[in-house]
């Protein structure tokens, strides 16, 4: 027998112990459990420690080599990885109460640096390209279809806008906006959870068919 | 209790079981439901079809878990599929620690079935953690964020990643994402460098980036394994996405008729209950 059959074997097996749950709470599933949790645990804390905390914390400080390899440059390298890893260390004197305050010094440093890369790149993508996205002609010269589609995005966007404005009273002008934002934004929940179905769906029908692969791949097993 | 009650009060084991009879049975009676390509979809095919062969590379971030692996991994296959069947060269990263495996088992699994060479038709860089600091680095010098590849290789020593240094010499970028690091590549990259993105979303997120895919921010965009099965009937290779398409159609149908039969049932029951509470005229 195939290796991997044995594996996917246990997978088709781990599988119908996680939907065992449909049915009701059962020890096979609480086992299939724990298991993704210790598995998952283990799996990021090997990866992240010899593809982070290694090469841009351990290493650099106390594998220093002289002529190795071209970012391995030493001093720069070791201050550069020293200093980060210090202010990362101090993230944990919050479990300390009395030392507890040291840790905002490195959370301060963290939410700055965000800050400072995020603001502009943000505004810029969520907020200016999406009002140029938005500022549409609503009558393209012989070209009805566009003119209708820029007509009920324009329509909805100034209605969306119009209902989360609260500072005056939605009536007159104001309210039919406001309801015809509401409607559209049913319509954008509406799509939302058509889309969340389809995903959630898809995760079962993924599952289905690896159970199909694995079944297939037994019977042709023992055909042989 | 009348006929509506019972509707609103059945056991949820019993939609369970009618959603797996839904999902099973098309797999064994297939009905062929037609698979229409939306423009989204045609515009990254297209994107990508018009990088040309053996020139600079197309960039793929594998940046899912193996919890969305039957949205996502139809995706990376089809589009590796149509990179590799035009000769295009193809890098793959990733920057999900849980992508690691999945990226080398699409990329070493489509290279095989297109008789590809490492090195030389693809290259694998790994996982490179810190997603805005590898996003923005990679706008600078990709050589200093991923000095080697993931199987120690110095990217000096790669023939197909000489002269490519930053995001000028990449056609276009696809992040197949199954979380917010799509927002990281368009912030980061499109933004500041001017890379062209497209990208490959669990359906649940698709909503999401269609003002990003409207604003030229994204090239183009799947959404699910709806996505993935445009994207198959384009490259005419049906695979994973165009075989679960039949059960998601059936299963749709279901979920209406489903909140049909359970709006009915709510409304019909509760204008019998108000009937009850009335007096008798």
């Amino acid at each position: 027998m195939q290796v991997t059959l044995i594996w996917a074997t246990l997978a088709a097996i781990l599988t119908l112990a996680v939907y065992s749950f449909l049915y009701k709470d059962n020890p096979f599933y609480k086992f299939a459990e724990h298991l993704v949790v210790g598995v998952s645990a283990a799996y990021y804390l090997v990866i992240y420690y010899y593809n982070f905390i290694d090469p841009n914390v351990i290493s650099p400080i106390f594998k220093l080599e002289f002529g190795g390899a071209p970012i391995r440059i030493l001093g720069m390298q070791w201050w550069m990885a020293l200093i980060p890893g210090l202010l990362g260390l101090l993230l944990y004197a919050r479990f300390f109460p009395k030392i507890g305050w040291v840790s905002r010094w490195a959370l301060g440093i963290y939410v700055g640096g965000y800050s400072g890369l995020e603001i502009a790149p943000v505004m810029q993508a969520r907020v200016l390209d999406q009002i140029r996205g938005g500022s549409l002609p609503l009558v393209v010269p012989h070209d009805p279809s566009t003119s209708f589609t820029n007509i009920l995005l324009v329509v909805g966007l100034l209605g969306t806008l119009t209902y989360f404005f609260f500072s005056l009273k939605h009536k007159g002008v104001l309210g039919v906006l406001a309801r015809i934002g509401i409607v559209y934004i049913m319509v954008g929940f509406g799509a939302s959870f058509g889309y969340t179905v389809m995903s959630r769906i898809s995760l079962l029908i993924g599952r289905v068919d690896f159970l199909r692969q694995v079944a297939d791949s037994w019977i042709q097993w023992l055909a042989t | 209790m009348g006929l509506l009650e019972k509707f609103l009060q059945i056991d949820r084991r019993w939609i369970f079981l009618a959603i797996a009879i839904a999902v099973v049975v098309p797999f064994f009676l297939p009905m062929g439901l037609p698979v229409v390509v939306t423009k989204p979809v045609r515009d990254l095919y297209n994107a990508v079809d018009a990088i040309p062969p053996n020139s600079e590379p197309l960039f793929i971030s594998v940046d899912y878990a193996p919890s969305t692996i039957p949205e996502l991994d139809p995706m990376t296959l089809a589009v590796l599929r149509h990179a590799f069947s035009k000769d295009i060269r193809v890098v793959a990263l990733t920057l999900d620690p849980a992508g690691y495996g999945l990226a080398e088992r699409a990329l070493e699994s489509v290279a095989r079935e297109y008789g590809k060479e490492r090195n030389k038709d693809y290259v694998y860089l790994g996982f490179q953690p810190g997603i805005a600091a590898v996003v923005l680095g990679m706008g600078t010098d990709i050589k200093g964020v991923f000095p080697e590849d993931a199987y120690g290789t110095p990217l000096s020593e790669i023939p197909m990643m000489d002269g490519i240094r930053n995001y000028d010499q990449i056609p276009l970028l696809i992040t197949m994402a199954s979380s917010g690091v799509i927002e990281a590549w368009v912030i980061y990259a499109h933004q500041p460098y001017g890379a062209r993105i497209g990208a490959g979303v669990t359906a649940v997120m698709a909503t999401d980036y269609y003002p990003f895919l409207d604003t030229g921010q994204l090239v183009g965009l799947l959404g699910g394994m709806r996505g993935a099965a445009e994207y198959e009937e384009l490259i005419k290779h049906p695979d994973a996405g165009v075989r679960g398409m039949d059960s998601q159609s059936v299963i749709h149908v279901l979920i209406i008729v489903l909140i049909v039969l359970g709006n009915i049932a709510y409304f019909g029951s509760k204008k019998r209950s108000q009937e009850a509470k009335e007096p008798a005229a």
